[in-house]
């Protein structure tokens, strides 16, 4: 999570953020359907690792994105 | 942070101060990055690119509509991207008979966008190119059968080379080039596109803006005319004063063989116009050898505009280079093999494009080549000339020094001058100093070529064109001036360019005089002009009042009706 949070200040742009579990798109200020690609390249590009097609439109909230970094993490 | 996040934060910082283009950007998928990665490579480059983007998908809806955002913006560039993605798609929905006729149904599309943008606009055109995709249907053989994806794509991209080099105002935005060196899998990421309609991946996007922006730039006169090259290590394997002539690595197996092609690239540079400036700490006997004596060396001393081999700083060497060919740091490249050397120059003349150099010689050339360090927009007969120039002004430089006036030594020279007004035939070269002159321009109004075509066939506005020759040689086009009906019985100095190379020998009277008294014979009683301030004109901030004219309300004026010609060395046609 808490790589996940340094992610997105430094995407974003914004040292303010702090993620939770709950946050989601609405909450976070420039966290658009545009700027979400970049925070998904670069959570792969940090984690290592690569998320499928429909995977990356699918999570609801930061939460849901976390527990998707660690299954990839423990699947390989 | 990666290069596009880099490019992005770029956005939020002050633009002030750096040029401003409108650039107008079209595309089949999603632009937004784009547009995003280009205004903030701008940002690096010293250009405010004010990008607008046409809604999604809508390149056609733009062009054929007159009363479009498009035109409606009034956009100084159009940068048309179709997609290669989009292409394939549409190739999969063609049925079997038509597949073959793919690339010829795009030109044909391309060439009615053309010709829809130039009844509305005389922007010039960036065209991007199409990075190729194989859908590996016919696998190797697709190279034989002229209906498959692969073998149009190719045909399509020849053809649009070929339709660029036959209409002016139209470039090729080398897209595929871009992939060629970066990769198809940092290039295109299907995951990506799927989800944002975008073909060119984040990590492709820097590299694709660096080379747009590098043609942007070139379209609004931001060249760069000289590279001036170190020797040792440099040019050569080795050190001339130690190693000797037999010594030194050049066309010998091995690494010698990487500096014979660097040569060749940089003689290549030479032919095409761009001037050499040799910059070496050597005593200059020492410098020449090889050049005139090491039958490997591609380079001769004729290739060399200005040579300069000594023990003195190398800062101090450039400025004197600068001084000598008279033109900006900023129109400069520096390649020294030494880290050291490059960072010095760099922090004393921050101007100067010094690219850092590989460690191995060998690769300098895939390394150098992708940097668009002389990028441009227009190419001429005159380019292949400029060494032979700038040797020939040396010449004259010298014959001065036998004269004890300058009077008789401009008289001496023989001036003559043609005047024509603009025309096909010189339309390009005018251009071109409209793209280049950046010191002796009054107002910088950058001329394209349809831009003066258009001038020249409109009513009422009169234009002229100069060359200069003189005994030791051609000079070719260099001044252009474009007068535009103003109040009644004024006429309006549009613009007044000359080439810095002939200064103060006469043209400025020569011009004026040429301008008044045609001005005068169709009636006109005051020539009016302005001189618009930039951070290199500053040359030409009392060019009107030196000839003549009189300050009124921040313009100067000239009543045509007191005017006498000044004397002049310059001879006309009719002189």
């Amino acid at each position: 999570m808490q790589t996940i949070d340094g992610v997105f200040r430094d995407v974003l742009d914004n040292g303010d953020i702090r993620l939770d579990e709950g946050t989601t798109a609405a909450e976070v200020a420039e966290w658009d359907s545009l700027t979400h690609i970049q925070l998904v390249v670069a959570v792969e590009r940090t984690f290592g690792i690569r998320f499928a097609s429909k995977e990356i439109r699918s999570w609801a909230n930061v939460g849901e994105m976390v527990d998707a970094v660690a299954a990839k993490l423990s699947g390989r | 942070m990666d290069a596009f996040d880099r490019l992005r934060k770029n956005l939020k910082k002050d633009f002030s101060g750096r040029f401003p283009v409108r650039l107008f950007l079209l595309g089949d998928t999603a632009t937004q990055w784009l547009a995003q990665a280009l205004r903030g490579t701008g940002y690096e480059h010293g250009l405010d690119l004010q990008v607008r983007e046409a809604g999604f998908n809508q390149i056609g809806q733009q062009v054929f509509d007159t009363g479009s955002e498009l035109y409606a913006s009034e956009p100084q560039v159009i940068l048309i991207y179709h997609s290669t993605q989009k292409l394939l798609e549409t190739y999969n929905r063609l049925d079997a008979a038509s597949r073959a006729d793919l690339a010829a149904d795009r030109i044909g599309f391309v060439g009615r966008l053309l010709d829809a943008l130039r009844r509305r606009s005389t922007a010039p055109v960036i065209y991007f190119n199409y990075p190729e995709s194989d859908d590996g249907v016919f696998g190797s053989f697709s190279n034989k059968v002229g209906s498959s994806f692969l073998y149009q794509l190719r045909k399509l991209n020849v053809d649009l080379m070929q339709f660029a080099a036959a209409r002016e105002g139209f470039y090729i935005g080398d897209l595929a080039a871009v992939q060629l060196r970066v990769g198809r899998p940092a290039f295109y990421r299907p995951s990506v596109y799927v989800n944002t309609e975008m073909e060119i991946d984040l990590a492709a996007l820097p590299a694709v803006a660096a080379a747009t922006v590098a043609q942007v730039g070139a379209l609004f006169g931001r060249i760069r005319k000289c590279l001036i090259l170190d020797l040792d290590n440099t040019l050569w394997g080795g050190v001339i004063g130690d190693d000797g002539l037999g010594q030194i690595q050049i066309g010998t197996p091995g690494i010698g063989k990487a500096f014979t092609e660097f040569q060749h690239w940089i003689r290549k540079l030479r032919q095409r116009g761009i001037v050499l400036a040799v910059c070496s700490k050597n005593s200059e006997a020492t410098a020449r050898q090889p050049f005139e004596e090491h039958p490997d060396m591609v380079l001769r001393l004729a290739d060399i505009a200005v040579f300069i081999a000594n023990w003195e700083n190398k800062v101090d060497n450039i400025r004197e280079i600068r001084s000598i060919l008279r033109i900006g740091y900023d129109s400069m490249v520096l390649l020294d093999d030494n880290p050291f050397e490059r960072e010095m120059v760099r922090a004393a003349l921050p101007d100067i494009l010094v690219p850092e150099l590989p460690g191995d010689p060998a690769d300098f050339l895939e390394y150098l080549a992708p940097l668009h360090l002389f990028e441009t927009a227009s190419l001429t007969s005159a380019d292949a000339d400029r060494t032979a120039q700038y040797r020939t002004e040396q010449e004259r430089n010298e014959e001065r020094l036998a004269y004890t006036d300058e009077a008789s030594y401009l008289e001496g020279l023989g001036m003559r001058s043609e005047v024509e007004p603009f025309s096909r035939h010189n339309a390009p070269r005018v251009a071109q100093l409209a793209q280049r002159s950046n010191q002796f321009n009054l107002r910088t109004v950058r001329y394209t070529e349809a831009e003066l075509l258009q001038l020249a066939g409109t009513e009422g506005v009169l234009t002229f064109s100069f060359t200069l020759t003189d005994r030791f040689g051609d000079n070719g086009l260099i001044a252009a001036v474009v007068l535009k009906p103003a109040a009644a019985g004024e006429l309006f100095i549009d613009n007044w360019l000359m080439s810095c190379r002939v200064l103060r020998r006469g043209m400025e009277h020569f011009v004026l005089n040429t301008i008044a008294t045609r001005a005068r014979e169709r009636g006109f009683r005051t020539l009016r002009g302005e001189y618009v301030a930039t951070a290199k004109n500053e040359l030409v901030r009392d060019h009107y009042r030196s000839l003549g004219f009189g300050e009124q309300a921040g313009h100067w004026v000239l009543d045509l009706e007191g005017f006498r010609p000044s004397p002049t060395p310059v001879r006309g046609n009719d002189n």
